[in-house]
């Protein structure tokens, strides 16, 4: 501290004698190799995954701690801290052999009861907790190598659930200390982690330093030597930063600055990746309003949307058109859905028939769209855009702002909108993130991103309650099929886009992490220099 | 003299009373709160949750009782505890205030240096080519918006010709060696003290300029002609000290504002500064550390407007010596 305020107010003192005289001496030459910097507004409350969800806590959270088990590009489990695992014949215990002489960043050995531990804590903490690991009824350590997680029903997701996004292995002897594991001392600074990187430093407002573990348990340990989180205000900043050669990769949610970032030679444009955390962007419907209440009505706002215009033209063709509740990246995605093309006439009798004829000025009624205000791209001029469609069709559309994310979310889970434009995470399996926004119990006045079209199907009830314990992938299939198809006949939600999670990188690496959980995974193969 | 020092404490204490009062009513006005933008950041929650984090900061109490013991906190020096960042606000506002310091300090003494050189400069012939010259640089200087200055500074020195860097207050891995990190802390702090000093410069510049003038046609500016002095005699030693009464003045004035552009400029340079905190914090509901800042800044204007007092008794002796009363 006493060292920073000296060189600032030597620089005070630099200053006012030679006022940019200094500015020859860019760049200290080089670059430093197999360091990467990752930019954007990425600055977590907590570097611990087990008590926050979300991007900017998984990013560094799964590179300091490690979890039972990875997954390839097709969601195909495999051996990570585990090295391997096998289900009863009943379905209903789950034993995870833990690879030998594992240790945490302290030297302490990694045990079953660390693993335990953890998806205790996981559980207790974590918002997709009980989703996750609501049906684990106890985790048994026979032996330090082995762990066995018994339940109370047959739960596919487990696997998924155990991705180190979602169950980093913490150390029991650090956190299990009786103090509230949510507000830890240990969550920000001093972490003793299982994962492929140490903590170096993390300063508020500023940076996160990772430097590579030399003692991980994988024969083939991290290739960089230091990773680096740098924090930006906002996404301009940060694609400035990335195009002025200051920081090496930016993960970008505004898919026309990927575009356009995308005709620079000297970067990388990722088209794949993120298929687990399934983000779509999609206009929800208040299936309470006076009008939206008919599914006529809701159809006919289907019909009127105008889906390749906003993909093709809106966002230059860089996210996916997304038909349904699923992630078209999932392996539960079906094909098989009722679909809606752009078609105003149909919409237009669709409205008559639902007794909404056109008045003598052209319209039919009127609603208010409302959005998500973290993403202008995504968010307002999607609004705006479908606020012009709807109009074509006598649907009069105005777009309500909200100056953050706290007023809109405020206005929309206590139900006070029509319609709003809003970026939905699938989270891996659809138990974690998918039925939430549509089975009935979930309609919950004051919380966001639960099912807040207020949206109540029984036969949408039972086949998610169906397909939750169904352990035969086939036939959960066919049951996450149908429910699809349900749901894109009853339209609480219109089904527009994929929202895109770019990785946009200096082409100066190789081996970037481009797999389901995006950067939410260990950074292993990644490789390169950064520029100064 | 000190019955004045007291009322002007006083004052001060009043002040900042009512800024916590005035804001603290402002930020229970606007929609949502902690729970609901920790609910966000997670990608969902449960209502469980959320009424365990309301219930571990205090806001399920009522609106009176909260702000009885924030006052109280505050005027024991306690300014509170961050719900975002679970840490006390006096640590993460002592981090911040410094970066802070340093730019609008650094904007200061650039407006106030070029400025005043150059309004003095203009004033001795105020219808030149060069004196208009100067004019016309300080209105469109005084119109230009500090941030979009500064995105345009960033685009054409930061991207184009790449001779600054585009944002930060240092290198992402900053050099070793102390003089090398002060170079590497100066090219950082260029671009933003240009973007944040250009609208005072362009201020005092024209303030300087009229003030020169004003002077320079007075009784004793002819007597010392007169007498025989020269002309830089004339104006460094005669006119200069008294022409700079006025820009004292301004500058003194013009310190909240130079505060309150340092949030934009902060934000479009990523500069850690109290700026972005106080923008975060905002949009976070973490109602401690804004009204934290307020405080802060509350004091930075209230002892910037006592140097500024102190500045007068040294430039005029009038004042000092209580002649002038």
């Amino acid at each position: 501290m006493k060292r920073k305020l000296a060189i600032m107010l030597c620089t005070v003192a630099l200053f006012a004698s030679a006022c940019g005289g200094t500015a020859s001496q860019q760049g200290q030459g080089g670059g430093a190799t197999d360091t990467l910097i990752i930019g954007g507004p990425l600055e977590p409350r907590t570097l611990n995954p087990a008590v926050q969800s979300g991007m900017v806590t998984a990013l560094p959270g799964a590179q300091l701690f490690a979890s039972p088990i990875r997954h390839g590009k097709d969601f195909t489990p495999q051996p990570y801290l585990a090295k391997s695992w096998e289900f009863s014949a009943d379905q209903l215990s789950l034993t995870l052999r833990l690879v030998s002489g594992a240790t945490f960043h302290d030297g302490t050995p990694i045990t079953s009861e660390d693993v335990a531990f953890s998806l205790e804590a996981v559980k207790k903490h974590h918002s997709f907790g009980k989703a996750m690991f609501g049906s684990v009824s106890s985790v048994e350590t026979p032996d330090k190598e082995t762990a066995v997680i018994k339940l109370s029903t047959p739960t596919p997701a487990l696997l998924l659930s155990l991705s180190p996004a979602l169950l980093p292995v913490l150390p029991k002897h650090i956190y299990g200390d009786g103090q509230d594991l949510t507000k830890h001392p240990r969550n920000v600074k001093d972490v003793v982690g299982s994962g492929p990187f140490k903590l170096k430093e993390f300063t508020a407002g500023n940076r996160i330093v990772l430097e590579r573990n030399d003692s991980f348990f994988l024969q083939d340990r991290a290739k960089l030597k230091q990773l680096i989180v740098k924090f930006y205000p906002n996404s301009a900043a940060t694609s400035t930063a990335l195009e002025a050669g200051e920081i090496g990769m930016e993960i970008s949610y505004d898919p026309v600055d990927a575009g356009r970032l995308a005709k620079n030679s000297k970067l990388t444009v990722a088209t794949t990746g993120y298929e687990a955390a399934g983000a779509l962007n999609w206009l929800e419907l208040n299936t309470k309003n006076q009008y939206l209440k008919d599914v006529k009505v809701r159809q006919a706002v289907a019909h009127a949307v105008d889906v390749d215009f906003i993909v093709n033209q809106l966002h230059a063709g860089i996210p996916q058109v997304a038909p349904g509740p699923i992630h078209p990246g999932s392996p539960f995605f079906s094909k098989d859905l009722v679909t809606y093309n752009h078609d105003t006439a149909k919409a237009a009798a669709l409205l008559d028939e639902a007794g909404l004829p056109a008045k003598s000025d052209g319209t039919r009624f009127s609603v208010r769209i409302d959005y998500n205000p973290g993403n202008d791209v995504t968010g307002k001029n999607v609004a705006e855009a479908i606020a012009s469609q709807l109009g074509k069709v006598g649907i009069k559309a105005e777009v309500r702002n909200a100056p953050d994310f706290a007023t809109w979310s405020e206005r929309v889970s206590k139900y006070d909108y029509d319609m709003t434009i809003d970026s939905v995470y699938n989270w891996g399996d659809p138990t974690i993130g998918v039925s939430r926004t549509y089975v009935c119990d979930n309609i919950k006045p004051g919380v966001v991103w639960t099912n807040m079209a207020q949206y109540c199907n029984p036969t949408v009830d039972q086949l998610f309650a169906a397909a939750a314990q169904e352990m035969d992938t086939e036939k959960r299939k066919q049951l996450y099929r149908d429910v699809q198809r349900q749901i894109t006949a009853d339209v609480p939600v219109v089904f527009i886009e994929t929202q895109p999670i770019v990785n946009i990188y200096s082409k100066t690496y190789t081996g970037m992490p481009d797999g389901i959980w995006g950067v939410m995974a260990p950074f292993l193969e990644a490789t390169g220099t950064q520029a100064r | 003299m000190l019955l004045a020092g007291l009322r002007r404490l006083a004052n001060a204490v009043v002040l900042i009373v009512a800024v916590v009062l005035l804001n603290f009513l402002l930020i229970h006005l606007a929609p949502g709160d902690p729970a609901v933008v920790l609910a966000g950041e997670a990608g969902g929650t449960s209502p469980e949750a959320l009424e365990a984090i309301r219930h571990a900061y205090g806001l399920d109490r009522p609106f009176m009782v909260q702000l009885l013991n924030y006052l109280g906190q505050v005027l024991q020096g306690d300014l509170g505890h961050s719900y975002y960042f679970d840490a006390s606000v006096t640590s993460l506002i002592w981090q911040r205030l410094g970066p802070t310091l340093l730019l609008s300090g650094s904007a200061m003494l650039f407006a106030l240096v070029l400025g005043t050189t150059l309004g003095v400069s203009a004033a001795r012939r105020p219808n030149g080519a060069y004196g208009s010259g100067i004019t016309v640089l300080s209105v469109v200087g005084f119109a230009m918006p500090a941030f979009w200055l500064g995105s345009l500074l960033v685009l054409l020195f930061g991207l184009r010709l790449g001779i600054f860097p585009t944002a930060g207050m240092e290198s992402v891995i900053p050099p070793t060696g102390f003089f090398a990190q002060m170079v590497d802390v100066g090219q950082h702090l260029v671009l933003p003290t240009i973007s944040l000093g250009l609208v005072y410069l362009a201020l005092y510049s024209r303030t300087a300029k009229a003030s020169m003038i004003d002077v320079l046609g007075s009784d004793y500016i002819r007597t010392a002609r007169a007498k025989g002095a020269g002309p830089s005699t004339v104006t460094f030693k005669h006119a200069f000290r008294n022409a700079l009464m006025p820009v004292v003045t301004v500058a003194g004035l013009q310190t909240g504002a130079l505060l309150s552009g340092a949030v934009l400029v902060e934000i479009v340079f990523n500069w850690p500064g109290l700026g972005r905190l106080a923008l975060d914090s905002i949009l976070r509901r973490d109602t401690p550390v804004l009204l934290g800042i307020l405080v802060v800044s509350s004091v930075v204007v209230i002892v910037a407007n006592l140097l500024t007092d102190l500045a007068y008794r040294l430039i005029d002796p009038r004042i000092r010596t209580g002649v002038a009363r």
